[in-house]
């Protein structure tokens, strides 16, 4: 029943058909973080001209493109912060952040950090399909162990990031991780986010079919999907690693959620008092 | 053309001030209500008084976690149609280029400040320099055009900060406004009652109907019309390179042509964009052409100069980029040499060589944080107007 609702929403009514065909490819899950990202704006009757979205650069980053409202697509790893002036200068916009692991966590982490931290209106979706696939297949901050890339030819044994777990930690008003097999939960989670009032950080465990799939012989996008959800230990790992690839354990749903006053509202009302006074002190 | 309207009176009469101050003056008059910065000396009381003063004019003030979220911030704000300025040094501006060369190429109105101290590297925080001259005009990587500002004194800051505002949403571009930290922390009487400041420009903003709007095409006067988030226009914005529809492109046709646009989008402005000074140049022999804390003093030189009869004069730039050629050949079209005292190992001497080609220009380059004296100026304008 869930799955027929999720048919029913007509996603062209966000997209920009021009633009299309897309230059995903086949199978990449990044097409479906989108398609629950404008199905959850559509259930809040987002207006399209008071959308603004914000990406970054690599596959995540070109999503913005599609999406038909103001958007930008501005330099690596520095989303977050254009968002953070956008959403400062005008709080009348709901801003929405796309970006890849590489993109929030690598070159863009300080901005990570601190956009928790201050907790801004935004709304950041991290589509996290652990490698750099814009480039050619590099190893990111989210790589699991002994994945192949093209920059680990051994295999990786640099430990990856808890990414929802930064987030928490930097003070993020509502952190959540889903899976693009669940295409409904995700949708509730991202609407979730976005009813939010203050940053809220969703990490989406999206593929790349095409780079890393085929690099660790991860089998057809259909297969990469259900392993989202699975045990099976891909044959990268050659018997050398115990855990499976993306384990069941890796928590998804709301991970942490606090109503700690967000900034722009917070800081408005500062600017507020502070220009009464000074009107009494003036005698105005 | 742009909306002008009136500049509102900026507050008060005489006030004995820094450069600093009045640059966050000068910011406030010219409609700026928004900044993003990160501390650093000898910049920070720019940011200091603007986070005082954005709140009472319902503008926003935000320390950012770093330089080049600062620079991303200010650009974020302006894409959401509000002015807006950041201001830094030396380390700074260097992390600042990644983001000014997406305001240059995506063509986003926005004043970057850099006040200059010494270099390379850390430096020299608390002394003056004037090193940042090519940075502020190659700063970034790839081509695109810029325009900097070079004010010599604490009125000039409010002047050129207005102004930079003016500049830079008329022409869509990031504008730096370059001064060294002897000017930034030096405190003079400036009257801001009486004289008339830079003009309150409004941007260019998308009218018509949608379907018609191309975020890039622009009339004759190659500057396109900017859509402003929430007016129903839905544009794409992206540093790469781009097509008059606003999406990205690889045809090379499309490519050039609008950054054929783009690199020559102030040449049929150069008029309103140009600014100098000379001081004595009618018959002058021997010319200095300086900026800045080296302007002052060569101001005195010249009459130092004088005063023993060598006919020298001064040619300063205010508007450093682009550089006004054409004024500096007319100002040297006497002069047997050229005289180019700077705090730095030789960057405006280039400038002046190129557009001089082939004059004598001798430079006084000073690189140890102490400005050059009128004295040592005076010296070299003797021994040029001996010798030549
Ligand atoms: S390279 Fe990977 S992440 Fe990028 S579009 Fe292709 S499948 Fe998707």
């Amino acid at each position: 029943m869930i799955l027929d609702k999720a048919a029913d929403f007509d996603v062209r009514k966000y997209l920009r058909l021009e633009m299309m065909p897309h230059f995903l490819c086949p199978g990449c899950g990044h097409g479906i973080a989108l398609r629950a990202l404008l199905w959850a704006l559509d259930e809040l009757d987002q207006d399209k001209d008071k959308l603004a979205v914000v990406s970054g650069i690599g596959c995540a980053g070109r999503l913005s493109a599609y999406i038909d409202a103001n958007t930008f697509h501005v330099t690596h790893g520095r989303a977050l912060a254009y968002a953070s002036g956008l959403a400062l200068a005008r709080a009348d916009l709901r801003v929405v952040v796309i970006s890849g692991d590489g993109d929030c966590l690598a070159i863009g982490g300080n901005h990570l950090i601190h956009a928790c931290r201050r907790n801004l209106n935004l709304t950041c979706l991290m589509l996290n399909n652990e490698v750099y696939g814009m480039t050619g297949g590099q190893v990111s901050p989210t790589t699991s162990a002994a994945m192949l890339t093209t920059t680990t030819p051994l295999g990786n044994s640099e430990p990856s990031f808890d990414a929802c777990a930064l987030a928490a930690a930097a003070g993020a008003g509502f952190v959540g991780r889903e899976v693009t097999y669940h295409l409904p939960k995700l949708k509730e989670l991202i609407k979730a986010g976005l009813e939010h009032p203050g940053f809220a950080f969703i990490e989406v465990l999206s593929d790349c079919t095409e780079i890393f799939g085929r690099k660790n012989e991860l089998g057809s996008s259909a297969e990469m999907i259900m392993r989202q959800t699975s045990d099976l230990r891909p044959s990268a790992y050659r018997d050398t690693v115990e855990a499976p690839f993306r384990p069941n354990e890796l928590a998804t749903g709301v991970l942490a959620r606090n109503d700690r006053p967000e900034y722009g509202t917070a800081y408005r009302n500062a600017a507020r008092a502070i220009k009464a006074a000074a009107e009494r002190r003036g005698g105005k | 053309m742009s909306a002008v309207k009136a500049a509102p009176a900026a507050a008060g009469a005489m006030q004995l001030i820094s450069g600093n101050h009045a640059c966050a003056l000068g910011a406030i008059a010219a409609g700026c209500r928004f900044f993003a910065g990160y501390p650093i000396t000898p910049s920070s009381e720019i940011a200091e008084r603007l986070a005082r003063a954005l709140p009472e004019v319902d503008g926003v003030f935000v320390q950012m976690e770093d330089e080049i979220a600062s620079m991303a911030a200010v650009i974020g704000a302006s894409m959401g149609g509000v002015k807006a300025m950041t201001a830094t040094s030396g380390p700074g501006f260097s992390l600042k280029q990644e983001n000014l060369g997406y305001a240059a190429g995506a063509e986003i109105p926005c004043v970057i400040v850099n006040v200059m101290r010494g270099g390379p590297s850390t430096g020299m925080p608390t002394r003056p320099a004037q090193g940042d001259l090519m940075q502020a005009r190659w700063g970034s990587h790839g081509d695109y055009p810029i325009i900097a500002l070079a004010p010599a004194s604490v009125r000039e800051i409010f002047d050129q900060t207005a102004r930079a505002f003016a500049l830079a949403e008329t022409y869509r571009t990031p504008v730096v406004v370059l001064y060294d930290q002897t000017i930034a922390q030096l405190t003079e009487t400036v009257d801001l009652g009486h004289r008339r400041v830079a003009p309150f420009v409004e941007r260019k903003w998308a009218s018509g109907p949608r379907e018609e709007y191309r975020p890039y095409a622009a009339d004759e006067s190659a500057i396109p019309a900017m859509a402003r988030p929430g007016d129903g226009y839905r544009v794409h914005t992206t540093g790469l390179n781009h097509a008059e529809n606003g999406f990205p492109t690889q045809n090379a046709d499309v490519v050039e042509r609008n950054l054929a646009r783009l690199l020559a989008k102030f040449e049929r402005h150069r008029e309103a964009i140009d600014a100098w000074q000379v001081t004595s140049c009618e018959d002058a022999e021997v010319l200095v052409v300086a900026i800045g804390i080296s302007a002052r003093s060569a101001t005195r030189a010249v009459e130092l100069a004088r005063a023993r009869g060598v006919k020298a004069g001064l040619f300063r730039p205010i508007t450093l980029w682009p550089f006004p050629e054409k004024q500096l050949r007319a100002a040297a079209a006497r002069a047997r040499a050229v005289l180019v005292p700077e705090m730095n190992a030789g960057q405006l001497r280039l400038e002046v060589e190129r557009i001089l080609g082939g004059k004598r220009v001798q430079g006084i380059d000073r690189c140890n944080g102490e400005p050059i004296t009128p004295a040592e100026i005076a010296a070299g304008l003797e021994e040029l107007g001996v010798r030549s």
